[in-house]
């Protein structure tokens, strides 16, 4: 591959600025700074289809993406402490692919910019709805540094639909700091990372099966494209 | 003398938060050399990262990954060994996940599959699993835990004599690289074959091939030895590495594990440890001093055992 040479560290501040946002290239790696807030199934369950208003985040009625543009496809390993506060211990991504469904009429409510999870989502939704909003996909690296994201992540801001969604659907809020690192996926012109790896692998693959005699009884169903993914 | 609930309680208790947050050294031993030897640039990144990552987990006590998956328990009981009570020892192995997962604190990940129900502390119907085995002559019990994500990186197959180990391979390739994409098997892992059994038995045996063997332990059938490096050094030829990137590094190692099957057919199961390859043992013995440590021997010879005793 060729992104070796290139590859640059972003350190970003949140909400993440639209100029900061174009220099991100497929590859790059990434720390942030500020406010993440993270949302899956169970918010975006919530919110999109049974139609529930964001929370009041402040007094004042901030939007969301004056505090943060950031959403993190993340579930902690955190608990309540006794001063009130709670205890974050890792903090890891899950993949983001399921929750793709819903991403267009997200980034539409939101203003999102930066979208982190893991293993990043099907290149027609960066094509189709990330880039034409001026948004990006960070994915986490290798899915297990809970350790070193659970460092960034100087206290919680606050937490919402706690009681209602539990601890691992809850909306958090999280102040960070040198938080990463991440590893940039797609980039504003709608390029996948993932969708380029997986095409030069794809290239060895029937080799790999050259001699070996297929067995007696197919699935039902099965697909012989071994270029084609199954998310 | 006897061994009690609290023996049982405090050994799990501690297992629980070691495997969480200290890699196993074989494991790790296993991952450093991946990375001296990956030509991948971006999976030699993601390997580099991930060293980095036990580190901090170790320094900070914190869990070295955020899904600590679901944590379950093997118990290996002496022969020899006196417990007062089994509904007991069974209590105690729950008290000990709810006190862990608000301790460490672990993700409490388990909740009802219909209703999603969530009690926020790992318990559930049928949660945590408890496995059960024998060991003779001995007065210890043994209590591992492991903690492996449940979502992605397994697949079983029913196929059958004639498929050979060319319809193993086939499987074995279709499995690492449909969950090795994107990384989603959270490669490179220890990978663990069943072969044989029935169906549930076979799904028990690879998983616990996966999970309950560490790097560098080798099957004592010489020929079932001979195919598990067959199949490590076939899945690092994928091209794959670390997160799906171009690479070499997806199998850690291979473990395979058998057992009589039907004679029409030859199931095969196929699991994926991952990148945070999370287990702990506990050995309580007989006086009831506990020791750790992170090989949990389950595959004994009396284990494989082939006839009566």
């Amino acid at each position: 591959m060729t992104t070796a040479p290139t590859r640059k560290t972003h350190h970003l501040t949140i909400p993440v600025k639209a100029s900061d946002i174009a220099m991100l290239k497929p590859g790059d790696i990434v720390y942030l700074e500020g406010v993440v807030y993270t949302a899956r199934e169970g918010v975006y369950d919530r919110v999109l289809e049974k139609q529930q208003p964001l929370p009041a985040f402040d007094q004042s009625g901030t939007d969301l993406s004056a505090i943060s543009n950031v959403n993190f496809h993340c579930s902690p390993a955190a608990a309540p402490s006794e001063d009130g506060n709670y205890k974050i211990g890792g903090v890891t991504a899950t993949a983001s692919f399921r929750f793709s469904k819903w991403m267009e009429r997200w980034l539409d409510l939101t203003d999102t910019k930066i979208v982190i999870g893991k293993g990043g989502m099907p290149k027609e939704d960066y094509t189709n709805i990330l880039a034409p909003r001026g948004a990006v996909y960070l994915t986490t690296v290798g899915y297990g540094t809970g350790a070193l994201l659970g460092r960034g992540v100087t206290s919680v801001k606050n937490v919402f639909w706690l009681d209602d969604l539990g601890i691992a659907q809850a909306m958090w809020m999280f102040n960070v700091k040198a938080f990463g690192p991440f590893i940039v996926d797609s980039d504003i012109a709608g390029n996948s990372l993932f969708a380029e790896h997986n095409a030069a692998i794809a290239e060895n693959i029937s080799a790999l099966y050259d001699g070996l005699k297929p067995p007696a009884l197919s699935r039902y169903g099965e697909t012989d494209n071994r270029k084609d993914e199954v998310m | 003398m006897t061994i009690t609930a609290k023996h049982i309680e405090t050994a799990a208790y501690e297992i629980m938060k070691k495997a969480a947050i200290d890699i196993p050294d074989d494991y790790l031993t296993g991952i450093e050399a991946m990375a001296d030897t990956e030509s991948g640039d971006l999976s030699a990144f993601v390997l580099s990262a991930m060293l980095d990552n036990y580190r901090a987990a170790t320094e900070d006590r914190r869990p070295m990954c955020a899904d600590t998956g679901l944590p379950r328990y093997y118990v290996k009981v002496g022969d020899k060994a006196r417990m007062d009570s089994m509904v007991a020892l069974e209590a105690a192995l729950r008290k000990a996940t709810a006190d862990a997962t608000h301790d460490v604190p672990l993700r409490p990940n388990r909740v009802h599959p219909l209703w999603r129900t969530e009690h926020n502390n790992n318990l559930g119907i049928n949660s945590p699993e408890v496995e059960w085995s024998f060991e003779p002559d001995a007065d210890w019990i043994d209590i591992t835990t492991v903690h492996k994500g449940g979502l992605f990186g397994t697949d079983y197959r029913m196929l059958f004599p004639g498929d050979g180990i060319d319809g193993i391979k086939r499987f074995l390739l279709d499995t690492l690289i449909a969950f090795g994409k994107r990384g989603l098997a959270c490669q490179p892992a220890i990978v663990g074959v069943g072969i044989g059994g029935s169906k549930d038995t076979c799904m028990q045996l690879g998983k616990q091939a996966a999970c309950l063997r560490v790097v560098g332990d080798r099957n004592p059938d010489p020929e079932i030895a001979k195919l598990e490096h067959e199949f490590k050094e076939l899945g690092n030829s994928i091209g794959m590495g670390a997160m799906g990137f171009v690479g070499s590094s997806m199998v850690v190692d291979c473990h395979i594990e058998v057992g009589y099957t039907h004679t029409g057919g030859m199931p095969v199961s196929v699991h994926t440890f991952c990148l945070s390859s999370r287990r702990a043992t506990a050995r309580i013995h007989g006086d009831g001093t506990i020791t750790y440590r992170t090989d949990p021997k389950w595959f004994t010879p009396y284990m494989r055992r082939e006839g009566i005793s």
